[in-house]
């Protein structure tokens, strides 16, 4: 069947536009950061010189590589527990037969869409009588416990897809569950696992109720407190420019990420809404 | 997805008894429970308890300090009665209209009309059309505040084609701050549809066109007979994803508006916000976070079961 060519003019043509408008509010963003307060800018303006001064003076103000380090310790420690805790269980769901498996399976479903509005009321006044709040804890624990059911969805869809017979002839071999997760899975499991860190260290990385619920002190705060409350200490001032800068520091560690591993970050999100 | 989907198709080899759901392999083992423990000592004491004990102190009175005392339904009275809170179930409705209906209209309508243009760089244009959703909440809502800001690029186009006399601080305008702030959630969630779209026209099968073609049909019949059946399981992963992200919307208005000018823009987990911890109603904040949840169960379970994924299952 061959394509009208006007047809796919218009298809380009449509994709193009919507391509712009996707592009547009970040660009805009970007542009402002380049931009100075003393520009005085007004709606879309492109800036005369590539100029760092305003992401240095963000840097500086708005206190952002304690913020960015703090995010990246809580995303991490996040992403690597959960990857480890969800594999195990994905395993046991994936690859073994056991009564209750549904159940318990059905159960953890129910994380995947219950939100942080759920749970953060007990979590925070809990956490203040143990002394838990103000901490990196506080943020790291029930992202865990809110990551991990989407991680053992994802990799027991992983260990379902693996053919039977592999973890059927390993134990013939007399091998362990372990040293068949250990030695005949894992080395396969590369791609879903990359997609599960991608995923869990980004929605880990943009969270923000749990941390504007738990978090006081200032030298703890994660990267996207800090630019909310940056913003809002700058809305009277009308300092854009700065904000902008902020905004284009927090959100580039993620946009690196997705530059490079797109396809990892598409497949997992669509995943991630299927259930069952 | 379609990693999922395929991994679950049954490979049944000849003589073995075809079944409808693959089991996993082995025999039973009580070593699961083992393997299985670590992730449910987290999930079940950092979020599925809460939620539990959330319920339970929706039905208290309590300001976060002293003794509560138990009022039984009272908070859920409150929140089926109070203006400003239904309101913000309202406002939470509107949203929905904006993070799921506009992308998966507008979503399906552009995909099956570039579906079979064979458009070379796909790639590149998913990869474009995804970036929305990578991006940090609170960023987006500082990127949109700028562009609807009164001497933001809007109000400058809009000047500039002289429109002047509609411009406006559009964050700030009671009637205008809420669809505002809506079209910034279709502004994230169109990629996704139509990406998601896309991919899904690929999988039904050319012969389907063909046949619909030879019976004469019109790209209109074409779209309602082939390709809308052909992308129930796409329909229903989008509608589920885009509404239950409309309904837990908080990042967003909390930065651009904070449920302002007046109570315009306000939904309910602002509202679990502002109760729970400034206004020391807890047992209230809970019944409203407990509403919420209940919602966004209804809603998913419906649109699972209303575009039933897989006839055969």
């Amino acid at each position: 069947m061959t394509v009208p060519r006007h047809e796919k003019l218009l298809s380009y043509a449509v994709l193009g536009v919507f391509c712009v408008l996707v592009i547009y509010p970040v660009l805009s963003i970007l542009l402002l950061a380049f931009h100075q307060r003393s520009d005085l800018v007004t709606g879309f303006s492109i800036p005369d010189s590539l100029d760092f001064s305003t992401f240095k003076a963000a840097w500086e103000e708005g206190g952002f590589n304690r913020g960015l380090l703090n995010s990246f310790i809580v995303a991490s420690t996040v992403t690597v527990v959960t990857a480890v805790l969800s594999t195990l269980a994905g395993y046991a769901f994936g690859a073994m037969r056991f009564r209750g498996s549904d159940a318990l399976f059905y159960l953890l479903l129910l994380g995947l869409i219950f939100p942080y509005e759920a749970t953060v009321i007990p979590l925070y006044y809990v956490f203040r009588d143990v002394g838990l709040t103000d901490s990196l804890w506080a943020l790291i624990l029930p992202q865990i416990g809110l990551s991990v059911p989407f991680g053992t969805f994802w990799m027991r869809a992983f260990f379902r897809s693996t053919p039977s017979s592999l973890v059927e002839a390993s134990r013939l071999d007399g091998a362990s569950s372990f040293v068949t997760l250990w030695r005949v899975l894992l080395p396969q499991a590369w791609p879903a696992i990359t997609t599960m860190l991608v995923l869990v260290f980004m929605w880990t990385w943009n969270e923000f109720l749990l941390a504007l619920v738990m978090i006081q002190s200032d030298d703890l705060r994660t990267a996207p407190l800090g630019l909310a409350l940056f913003a809002g200490a700058n809305r009277g001032s009308l300092d854009i420019t700065l904000v902008a800068a902020a905004a284009v520091l927090v959100a580039l560690p993620v946009m690196i990420v997705y530059v490079f591993l797109q396809r990892s970050f598409i497949r997992g999100m669509f995943a991630g809404a299927v259930k069952e | 997805m379609a990693q999922v989907e395929t991994s679950r198709a049954p490979i049944a080899a000849p003589g073995e008894r075809a079944q409808v759901r693959v089991r996993a392999p082995g025999e039973p083992r009580r070593v699961a429970y083992l393997y299985l423990a670590p992730a449910f000592f987290f999930y079940l004491l950092f979020a599925f308890g809460p939620l539990v004990y959330t319920t339970w102190l929706s039905f208290f009175d309590w300001d976060g300090l002293t003794v509560g005392t138990w009022i039984g339904l009272d908070n859920y009275e409150e929140v089926l009665s109070d203006p400003d809170i239904r309101a913000s179930f309202v406002h939470s409705f509107v949203l929905i209209f904006f993070y799921a209906v506009v992308p998966v209209v507008f979503g399906l309508l552009l995909a099956s009309l570039i579906a079979h243009s064979r458009v070379r760089g796909v790639t590149f244009y998913r990869a474009v059309l995804f970036l929305p959703q990578t991006i940090a909440t609170v960023v987006v809502a500082i990127a949109w505040t700028w562009i609807y800001a009164p001497d933001g690029p809007l109000n400058e186009a809009l000047d500039a084609v002289g429109l002047d006399s509609v411009s406006r601080g559009w964050l700030g305008d009671f009637t205008w701050a809420l669809p505002a702030l809506g079209l910034v959630g279709t502004w994230v969630m169109f990629g996704l549809c139509l990406v998601l779209f896309l991919a899904g026209i690929q999988k039904i099968p050319q012969s389907l066109y063909e046949a619909a073609r030879v019976d004469g049909a019109g790209r209109v019949r074409e779209f309602f007979a082939v390709t809308l059946p052909g992308l129930r399981g796409e329909l229903a992963v989008a509608l589920t994803l885009t509404t239950i992200l409309a309904l837990r919307t908080f990042d967003l208005i909390y930065v651009a508006t904070l449920g302002g000018p007046g109570t315009s823009t306000t939904v309910p987990s602002v509202l679990v916000y502002q109760n729970a911890f400034s206004n020391s109603r807890v047992g209230l904040a809970a019944s409203i976070a407990v509403v919420l949840t209940a919602l966004i169960f209804v809603v998913a379970f419906a649109i699972t079961r209303l575009v039933d994924r897989d006839p055969a299952r």
